[in-house]
């Protein structure tokens, strides 16, 4: 297959969720453009550093960082980040990451923060999975997307009364482990 | 008071430390991952360690050979489970894991089951994994339920199968390709994403096919599209049909032309905007068509949103260097962008405006720039001062505000690169504008005062020392130069030592004053200070009579190519015989390929040895006279850019450049044998020269031997009417001798074979024989020369395609220098006026205005008017014009 016609198709080449510290979240690559872990660590935190200044909150925000588009959104102490070619139509861009902002909002019932995510990662690491499909775009409806994720999430917060006995043990014997290791 | 404040701080530690995966270990998660082989499964439990291995793999930790195969085969245990969030999870890692082949047999079946559940999450998500870790063999098992997919009536089955069919497209195109009545079926589908995943499967299942996209465009741009996505998929096809149906319609409209600008009126922002996009890039795109596009984008640029605001300036900036005029109705939302919080937009809009300013704009925008300049980063910055520099270029009228603008941001805080850029263009524009000499000089005086960057300051002296002594009033500068000798580290002090030795070698009247200096300078603390000033003191204190060694030494540039002096230095053994820099070769070493590309990249500024578009002709004509033939031609006047004879990616690569000697023309043949197995010997061109009575061959000197991947230069000269633009067309055969290489050894066979080899032909034109030198006030050059001279003549141009287009072949045909921004035809003129400079063979200034008329449809007429010192070569230019 000749380059240019794979570049005809609106891509991705990553989705990334830091904290405030610029520590990964969540990410996922789709172009070979970073190789190696450290390579992709490289990059975020150049990302990171380079759009701390900005004001990401409200709107999503937008700059080149070598030859790449990334279309940016913070909320609380989390900061979605989106990847594509500088050939690629910026609004497609700015649509993944707003399908990605908004399905994690909807799946997090509105209280998106760091600890709400990796408590959620499993959600988290499927929404990403239903937006992308090896760097094409699979679907960027938040609602549908958040559909297809929570349907298949176990709710954490769901009262005792419908866990299983089985699983209220497991969950009981989580919460104590996680009081020891405090 | 301190209690609640330490309670504070309590919670806040508590809220960052917390996280479920705190002081995680891989080892331990391994350990955990046993639960996958209990007999009786705990789903949630199953799905927190997955989640837990996911999240290893995400933070960049690997697993083993053993340790990923002993994970995957125990999530295979969990296909058990009718959990379906466990099952989520298992696919999900299922991929991470990227099974090998003899692991993925094992999930096979589970996986086709899942693909023929009755739950379509199952299904889509099996045809997902199961294409993603299948190999070529077991997709034609499983190729039946994929076509059923591809059309099943749920749209996240179909979409699964066709994103799937994309994927495995590249690795297995036979198979995929037996697909296309279902994904064709599928392109007709209601649901929106089905269809943008069906047409992009569809259009590159066709692409080779250019018949078969074309009657997929056409069909497609005629229906509906529903979703954006494929819609953008469609105009980027689209723009593809375009641009491969090429200029075959010059006449009419442009095919499909009307459907893009009908999706400037799209609902959905992404289809405006890329259909604006795919507009602006049309092969050769009228100001008609670019309108409505514009427009457009112009709303774009008042968005509140930072995307549509950035998207639509970067794209009008794309416009303004091709259509600066055709931008310049943007010029007051650009302005107020100038301002904007998203420093890229910002500076996106700076340098439009630049581009697209004119020269009554430009104080007004510089006073804007200053005030942003201030708080955006080095790398902008850069940006901004390249574009300063290329306008003033533009505009040599406005050098002083732009050249105040520079050495202001020259005097604030900023970085080496940034520092350097500036730099860079003062000294550009002192070279190329002769009115900004003076005050650049003293800016950059002013500059290493306080400079911090040992490089910059050495380049700079030694550029004074070149430029200064030039100046009216050379002695200003001395005070500069002596201060760095007493305020700057060792390496600045030497070459402020070199500076004064020049300004004493040129300037007879500062000669006594700079021997004092230089005297002094005898007494510092480090040898190569004190070595320079011994050295310039016994050089400039000799005789009258070494006068012109000492220039030589001082100001001549080192004919010798420092590599090979580099080389020599290396195996000179220290003996009895003195190293002889007479014995080094001179001839250019040839350089590998690669590097000759990249050298490509004119340097231009300081790191450009001498000048920037001097440089070529200098280094070529150190070249040509290191060959003895040459010697006696005199002065080159000019070099021609490169011709190509060859095709690109022939067997033998061969350019020329053409020299302009007064007497002479010397075409140098740069050979490149781009064949491994080869080495070729004795390589010359012969020329057949009938088409050029007037031309004589003198000599002809051929590369020895030209082996693989190393370019050679073989040269032939030609005598000529002396001072004359004599023309001709030359044909050319490189001949050879071809000598087989061992692939193995390297080794050349010791036989060869002639051969030939066809080049293609060569033309002298009159445009070599006028250097392209501007003017920064044509008005006054103009007047300056003897009306006199002037010679005026009309000239119908026949019918054009468009004005600029008439402008523009002119130009070429003079091969003269645009003056003030005249080679741009604004949109729409019915006449327009193009001021040209240059300097004619045997160093003659001459002046051309233009002034084009569109009459009737398309005709295009031409009053030229030629004033020059010398009335023959205005008689000359008009002979040019006459017969091109």
């Amino acid at each position: 297959m000749s380059p240019s016609t794979l570049e005809l198709c609106p891509s991705v080449k990553n989705i990334i969720l830091l904290d405030s510290d610029g520590k990964r979240i969540a990410v996922k690559y789709f172009s070979d453009d970073w190789p190696t872990n450290s390579a992709k660590e490289t990059f975020e935190k150049f990302v990171f550093t380079k759009t701390q200044k900005t004001n990401a909150r409200t709107e999503a925000e937008i700059a080149i960082f070598e030859n790449n588009i990334v279309v940016y959104k913070f909320v609380q102490d989390l900061q979605f980040f989106v990847t594509g070619s500088d050939e690629e139509n910026e609004l497609i861009l700015s649509s993944v990451l707003q399908a990605f902002f908004d399905s994690v909002g909807i799946l997090l019932r509105g209280n998106v923060d760091k600890k709400a995510a990796l408590e959620n990662l499993d959600v988290i690491l499927l929404c990403i999975d239903e937006i992308i499909d090896g760097g094409i775009i699979l679907e960027t409806d938040p609602n549908v997307i958040a559909g297809k994720a929570a349907s298949n999430s176990i709710d954490s917060g769901a009262p005792l009364s419908e866990q299983t006995l089985g699983q209220a043990f497991a969950s009981a014997r989580e919460h104590l482990t996680r009081s020891f290791l405090k | 008071m301190a209690q609640p404040l330490a309670k504070k701080d309590d919670d806040r530690d508590d809220e960052a430390d917390y996280s479920p995966f705190m002081g995680i270990e891989k080892g331990a998660v391994l350990q955990e991952a046993r639960v996958f082989n209990d007999p009786q499964l705990d789903a949630r439990r199953c799905s927190q360690v997955i989640t837990k291995l996911l999240y290893l793999l995400n933070q960049g930790e690997t697993f083993t050979k053993v340790e990923a195969t002993e994970v995957f085969f125990s999530v295979t245990k969990l296909f058990q489970s009718r959990d379906l969030g466990l099952r989520r999870m298992v696919y999900l890692i299922i991929k991470e894991l990227s099974p090998s082949a003899d692991e993925v047999i094992i999930v096979t079946s589970s996986l086709m089951k899942d693909m023929n559940s009755k739950t379509d999450m199952y299904r889509a998500n099996a045809i997902r994994v199961l294409c993603r870790i299948t190999d070529g063999t077991l997709l034609t098992q499983i190729e039946r339920y994929l076509k059923q997919a591809i059309v099943d009536k749920n749209p996240v089955v179909a979409s699964a199968a066709l994103v799937s069919g994309i994927h495995l497209l590249q690795t297995n195109p036979e198979i995929v390709k037996r697909w296309s009545n279902e994904v064709q079926e599928a392109v007709q589908s209601r649901a929106a994403l089905v269809q943008f995943h069906a047409l992009a499967l569809l259009h590159q299942i066709r692409q080779n096919d250019r018949l078969a996209v074309s009657k997929l465009v056409t069909s497609l741009t005629r229906g509906s599209v529903r979703s954006p996505l494929a819609q953008c998929l469609l105009i980027r096809y689209t723009s593809q049909v375009i641009r491969e149906s090429g200029n075959n319609t010059q006449s009419g409209e442009r095919p499909f032309y009307d459907f893009l600008e009908s999706c400037l009126r799209h609902k959905s922002e992404m289809v405006i905007f890329e259909a604006a996009k795919a507009i602006t890039d049309l092969n050769g795109v009228t100001t008609r068509e670019l309108t409505p596009a514009i427009t457009v984008l112009q709303l774009f640029l008042s968005s509140s949103k930072p995307v549509l605001r950035f998207a639509a300036v970067r794209t009008l900036n794309k416009v303004a260097m091709t259509h600066p005029m055709a931008v310049t109705n943007c010029n007051i939302d650009m302005e107020s962008l100038i301002s904007d919080q998203n420093r890229s937009i910002a500076t996106l809009a700076i340098t439009t405006l630049l581009k697209t300013g004119n020269e009554s704009s430009v104080d007004r925008l510089m006073k804007q720039i200053t005030n942003f300049m201030s708080d955006i980063a080095d790398e902008f910055k850069i940006v901004v001062v390249e574009a300063i520099r290329s306008l003033c270029l533009k505009f040599p009228l406005k050098y002083r505000s732009l050249m105040n603008f520079l050495s202001n941001i020259l005097r604030e805080e900023g970085g080496f690169d940034y520092k350097k850029a500036i730099v860079d263009s003062i000294v550009i524009l002192i070279r190329d504008i002769p009115d900004a000499k003076e005050s650049g000089l003293l800016h950059l005086c002013e500059f290493i005062e306080d400079c911090e960057f040992t490089y910059l300051s050495t380049q700079i002296l030694h550029f004074i020392g070149i430029e200064g002594p030039k100046t009216l009033d050379p002695s200003k500068y001395i005070r500069y130069i002596y201060n760095r000798v007493h305020l700057e580290n060792a390496t600045v002090r030497a070459s402020a030592v070199s500076t004064l030795a020049k300004f004493g070698a040129s300037v007879d009247a500062l000669k006594p004053r700079i021997f004092v200096l230089l005297r002094r300078c005898l007494f510092d603390s480090d040898d190569e200070v004190r070595d320079r000033a011994t050295l310039y003191l016994s050089t400039l204190g000799g005789d009258l009579e070494n006068d012109e060694d000492v220039r030589d030494f001082l100001f001549g540039s080192l004919d010798t190519p420092l590599a090979n002096l580099e080389s020599s230095l290396k195996n000179y053994v220290p003996s009895e015989v003195a190293f002889d820099i007479r014995l080094v070769p001179k001839e250019v070493k040839s350089q590998p390929l690669t590097e000759k590309k990249a050298q490509g990249k004119k340097p231009t500024g300081l790191g450009a040895p001498p000048s920037a578009p001097p440089s070529t002709v200098d280094s070529y004509e150190r070249q040509l006279l290191s060959i003895p033939e040459f010697a006696n031609f005199g002065k080159l006047f000019k070099s021609s850019e490169p011709v190509e004879l060859t095709e690109a990616e022939t067997e033998y690569a061969v350019n020329v450049v053409k020299h302009i000697f007064d007497t002479h023309v010397v075409f140098q043949y740069n050979c490149t044998n781009t064949i491994p197995e080869q080495l070729l010997e004795d390589v010359f061109v012969i020329v057949d020269a009938s088409e050029a009575e007037e031309f004589s061959q003198v000599f002809s000197k051929p590369v020895r031997s030209l082996p693989y991947d190393s370019p050679g230069q073989t040269f032939v000269a030609f005598e000529k009417p002396e001072g004359l633009p004599t023309t001709g067309k030359f044909s050319n055969t490189l001949k050879f001798i071809v000598k087989e290489v061992d692939p193995t050894s390297g080794e050349a066979e010791d036989d060869g074979v002639e051969d030939e080899y066809q080049l293609e032909d060569l033309d002298v034109v009159a445009a070599d024989y006028i250097l392209r030198v501007g003017v920064s006030n044509f008005r006054n050059a103009w007047e300056s020369i003897d009306p006199d001279s002037e010679r005026v003549d009309e000239y119908g141009l026949g019918p054009r395609e468009s004005l600029s287009e008439a402008v523009n072949t002119v130009i070429n045909l003079l091969g003269m220098q645009p003056c003030e921004g005249t080679e741009v035809v604004p949109p729409n003129s019915r006449s327009h006026t193009c001021l040209l400079s240059g300097v004619f063979i045997g160093g003659v200034k001459v002046l051309v205005r233009l002034s084009f008329g569109l009459d009737g449809a398309k005709d295009v007429a031409m009053k030229l008017s030629v004033r020059s010192d010398d009335v023959s070569v205005s008689d000359a230019i008009h002979e040019i014009v006459a017969s091109g």
